[in-house]
């Protein structure tokens, strides 16, 4: 086993993965129709289950089961590189190979042009998404106070 | 931590793979004696002969307990954990199946679960690999799937297994089954089969 110095910190990975777990299949394919053609090999061809989604109230009560989400992962390794890991939402190969095609580039050379290609334009999509989330539910927020006050409470 | 660069691909198709290794690993052990070729599977990592390897990738899941013998290193574990998800164990009688490096590392058979007679399915089963395995030699074997005797050479395996057999037959219906693997050549010893010289 090599233990060359990691090229990366393990929280940075983290957050990459979890980029890459939620980008929109668009994006991850308009990436990938502007990379060159890799030889990889497969570790784990795409496959998908079931995950169980645990909870906490608060993020400190009781830990509880909120539900089942399925997830597709895979591993491939790069010719003569690193190996890429994905585990992405939802069921399809294809997004979950590209996500670990960048993961893999990720911990190369070529990071600094994936995190510029790949995971900002992800990152602003998500944000824009989580955004107009909170708009559209701020929207709909009842002040329940006002209620009770015109109830002449 | 396994690190990923060095696990080597499993079956490139796991669900056709697994089950025609599956249907190898059966008749071996219905068919006593008789020795299949379990070729064309994935390169086994550094220490497990690829029969042992094929096997293990066929019938490991999340559910079994594997136990290596210690001369089989962190890569043999890295590799069969990421491709089966099996859980490792340290100890020989917490086992469900069980990988021995060669026939001198072959803890005493009675130091694996044996099952109970409730469930005398749920016994070990114990993959050793051995140096050479010919269907001729100085074992007769005789009991079922056996016509009337059938011939066998394993080696390395010698009067002080033999014992340890006669030992473990005598456990019925419990006992554990053992698999024989050299190289691409795998055949199976079940609970049952007699073995005289």
């Amino acid at each position: 086993m090599q233990n060359a110095a990691p090229m990366f910190q393990e929280n940075e990975r983290r957050e990459w993965m979890g980029l890459l777990a939620r980008a929109p299949l668009a994006l991850l394919e308009a990436w990938a129709s502007r990379q060159p053609e890799r030889a990889v090999s497969w570790l784990r061809r795409p496959e998908s289950g079931l995950a169980m989604v645990r909870g906490r109230a608060g993020g400190t009560g009781a830990q509880f089961n909120l539900g089942e989400m399925t997830v597709t992962r895979c591993a491939l390794k790069l010719e003569g590189a690193a190996a890429g890991v994905a585990y992405v939402q939802g069921r399809s190969a294809r997004k979950a190979e590209l996500a670990a095609l960048a993961d893999a580039l990720l911990q190369t050379a070529a990071r600094d042009a994936v995190r510029r290609e790949l995971l900002e334009p992800v990152r602003t999509r998500l944000d824009a998404d989580a955004a107009r989330q909170r708009r559209k539910a701020q929207a709909t927020k009842v002040e329940f106070y006002t209620l009770a006050r015109e109830a002449g409470v | 931590m396994v690190d990923l660069a060095d696990v080597a691909p499993g079956f490139a198709d796991a669900t056709l793979e697994s089950q025609a290794v599956f249907r190898l690993g059966l008749a071996a052990l219905a068919q006593p004696g008789t020795i299949v070729e379990c070729a064309d599977f994935p390169k086994p990592p550094r220490g497990v002969h690829a029969a042992a390897n094929a096997l293990l990738l066929a019938l490991l899941d999340q559910d079994c307990r594997l136990w290596l013998s210690p001369s089989l290193n962190g890569a043999v574990a890295g590799y069969l954990r990421f491709h089966t998800g099996c859980v490792l164990v340290g100890e020989a009688r917490q086992a469900s199946f069980a990988l021995v490096a060669e026939p001198a590392e072959l803890p005493p058979l009675g130091g694996f679960d044996a099952g109970s007679d409730e469930f005398p399915d749920r016994s070990a089963s114990v993959i050793v690999q051995v140096g050479a395995l010919a269907a001729a030699g100085p074992w007769r074997l005789r009991g079922p799937g056996i016509r009337s005797e059938a011939r066998l050479q394993a080696a390395g395996l010698g009067a002080d297994f033999l014992a340890q057999w006669r030992h473990n037959a005598a456990l019925f219906p419990c006992g554990v089954d053992l698999f024989l693997a050299s190289g691409s050549r795998l055949s199976g010893l079940p609970r049952t089969t007699r073995i005289e010289t």
